[in-house]
């Protein structure tokens, strides 16, 4: 049986262990037609094959904290640069492995990011969390370096419309300009980090075909970053179609170098989490207290939040080195700020606002 | 494998069964990822929200907008709405009118409508009412039990031994429900074994259905499992329901199942009915969404 187990995580690669009932009722549906094979299983062979009642989930999750950068970047209030370094110094003190700091983007498109260098600058890098920024050219890339950044981000769609509508150029020419960053990047040994939006759905097209996710997360991953992270833009993605595109990316991209950045704008961030992780995903960006609302849908909500995330993640015995108190007295902090109610249900229903 | 049957063989092997039928594995990978993952291909949707809802909205609404939540439920395909509760008016204030809105609302004939019954005379006035459902609330925690319903957990299933075997000579179908399953808001950790052993009373008693409740959902999809798998021994999955609280924002997690043959948009107006009445925004995300237009 232990042969069989081996075998199948082999096989059957990239999609999970069949169960071999279903398998069975496959072969011996009309659809078949004349191919049909006359079996004979036993349950006990059956069960090898199956999958688990519960699919095995990692032991560990990396969260990547994105409300200083996405969060904020969607919020109306425009935030000072010493409130901004106080929630990064705050997160970093929860145990966030990553929280991605700000944007060198031109203030001009983002204003809430105008402040970025003093940002990066005044914020007290804890030894072992990165800091992410993110870099849309060279020209953001070399202002990101110069400002003290180890590591960086650029971000292609999954959607041509939605990627001349967001960033003025079509997918291929975006993945022209990253590559300048990651070669330069390279030559600096700072690392970067892609991510694909709109990868379940696009605010303009409608449904993406996940070969195309899978394509432009394979461009991303040849050309040097060392994680892609999948983003489901405007939330519209349920567990069968993040399932569907996982499958898809799985092939050209390996596991572990893949993230999953869902939205909460329909409620379906954290059930679409749950299959990811099912899948072998372990690295989830998400939002403290939710921050960020959908750009494409006013008064609707945006990220997911980090606390809502942690909280299922600690019930499901997974690691995440992150103290959930102290992230929602982070959280507190910044919807105080910004005298707005927080997102996160984890936080209301704990009374942090 | 020298003589072993083909069949045999396949059965052992799926590196063999693929390599004698490569279509077969071709068509599978093809196959969308819904298909071969174990969701269920229906699932039946309980509607509880003109009474397990409004009972917790601190605005009273009025019968005449309950009738019209429900009638505009009735049109969304949704099979069972939970349309009130047979407590006394002391307690649910929010339902006393309980006698007029069964009475007035539109019986679709594809919708059952069961109506909560505490005790015995809660059960008789349901059906003097026209109630052809009821429901009965047990609690796998003592200390909730207690003040919730101001009883143990066997004195509570003395109460409701009486109701289902009245229901049942009258050919009424009782379900249960088992209230915080995955947690109390008193005693913290609920056991496994104590919601194993409430929905067997419950289902050993007459329920045909026992829906599990995280009543403060605090469960994670963990402890959702766990529970699941220690009452699936005792009682049949299909007569379980999930009643999961979103208190936590984990709710849909814990669920994790396809919503099939319920027209949403239908829903959604019926949505907003209510909370245009109660003048409140909507907690649904999908309904915020929407109406913001966000997707082409």
């Amino acid at each position: 049986m232990e042969m069989l187990q081996n075998k199948h995580s082999v096989c059957i690669a990239p999609v999970q262990v069949v169960d071999m009932a279903t398998l069975m009722r496959y072969v011996n549906s009309s659809r078949m037609g004349h191919r049909s094979i006359a079996l004979n299983c036993s349950a006990s062979v059956a069960r090898a094959f199956g999958v688990a009642a519960g699919k095995p989930l990692p032991a560990k999750v990396k969260i990547v904290e994105v409300g200083p950068r996405d969060g904020l970047q969607n919020e109306k209030t425009v935030v000072p640069a010493e409130v901004k370094i106080r929630l990064i110094d705050m997160l970093s003190e929860a145990g966030l492995p990553v929280i991605e700091a700000t944007s060198f983007v031109s203030p001009k498109w983002v204003p809430q990011m105008a402040d970025q260098v003093e940002v990066m600058q005044g914020i007290h890098k804890k030894p072992g969390v990165n800091y992410p920024v993110l870099t849309p050219n060279l020209k953001g890339f070399q202002a990101a370096v110069k400002a003290g950044a180890q590591e960086v981000a650029i971000f292609g769609a999954a959607s041509e419309l939605f990627s001349k509508k967001n960033i003025n150029c079509s997918v291929e020419e975006s993945l022209q300009r990253f590559e300048e960053v990651t070669k330069a990047a390279k030559e600096q040994g700072v690392l970067v980090r892609g991510y694909v939006s709109c990868v379940l759905g696009c605010p303009y097209e409608g449904k993406v075909s996940p070969e195309k996710v899978a394509q432009v997360a394979k461009r991303l991953y040849a050309m040097g970053c060392y994680e892609i992270s999948l983003g489901d833009t405007i939330g519209v993605g349920t567990p069968g179609g993040m399932g569907e595109m996982l499958e898809a990316v799985k092939r050209e991209v390996p596991v572990d170098a893949l993230a999953v950045h869902c939205h909460d704008t329909y409620g379906q961030a954290l059930a679409n989490i749950l299959v990811a992780l099912q899948m072998g995903i372990t690295v989830v960006d998400s939002s403290i207290a939710g921050l960020g609302g959908c750009p494409y849908a006013q008064g609707a909500s945006g990220n997911v939040a980090t606390e809502d995330v942690v909280y299922m993640l600690h019930g499901l015995g997974i690691q995440t080195g992150v103290d959930l108190h102290k992230l929602m007295d982070a959280g507190a902090f910044i919807c105080q700020f910004l005298n707005r109610r927080t997102s996160s249900k984890v936080a209301q229903a704990s009374c942090k606002l | 494998m020298g003589n072993i049957p083909s069949a045999v063989k396949h059965c052992l092997s799926y590196e063999t069964l693929a390599q004698d039928y490569p279509w077969l594995v071709r068509w599978l990978q093809e196959e969308k990822f819904g298909a071969i993952c174990e969701f269920p291909k229906t699932v039946k949707i309980v509607e509880v929200g003109p009474r397990d809802g409004l009972q917790n909205e601190k605005e009273m609404v009025s019968t005449g907008v309950k009738i019209q939540l429900i009638n505009m439920l009735s049109e969304t395909g949704l099979p069972v709405i939970e349309a009130t509760s047979f407590v006394s008016s002391k307690w649910v204030p929010q339902m006393a009118d309980h006698v007029d809105v069964l009475k007035g609302i539109t019986k679709s004939p594809h919708v059952k409508y069961p109506v909560l019954t505490p005790n015995l005379h809660g059960y008789q006035a349901a059906v003097e009412a026209g109630a052809s459902e009821v429901a009965v609330f047990g609690s796998a925690s003592e200390t909730f039990s207690k003040k919730n319903i101001n009883c143990s957990i066997e004195e509570s299933m003395l109460r409701f031994k009486e109701v289902i075997s009245s229901a049942k000579q009258a050919d009424i179908p009782v379900r249960g429900y088992v209230s915080c399953a995955l947690g109390c808001p008193y005693e913290g950790d609920v056991e496994p074994a104590k919601v194993t052993e409430v929905a067997k009373m419950l289902y050993d008693l007459g329920c045909y259905e026992v829906s599990l409740g995280d009543t403060i959902g605090v469960g994670t999809p963990k402890s959702m499992a766990k529970v699941l798998q220690s009452v699936m021994k005792e009682v049949p999955s299909s007569a379980l329901a999930v009643h999961c609280h979103d208190t936590y924002g984990q709710a849909l997690a814990n669920i994790l199942i396809a919503l099939q043959g319920v027209n949403l948009s239908k829903v959604i107006n019926a949505g907003e009915f209510i909370c245009q009445a109660l003048n409140r925004r909507t907690n649904s995300k999908v309904a915020q969404a929407k109406s913001c237009h966000c997707v082409p």
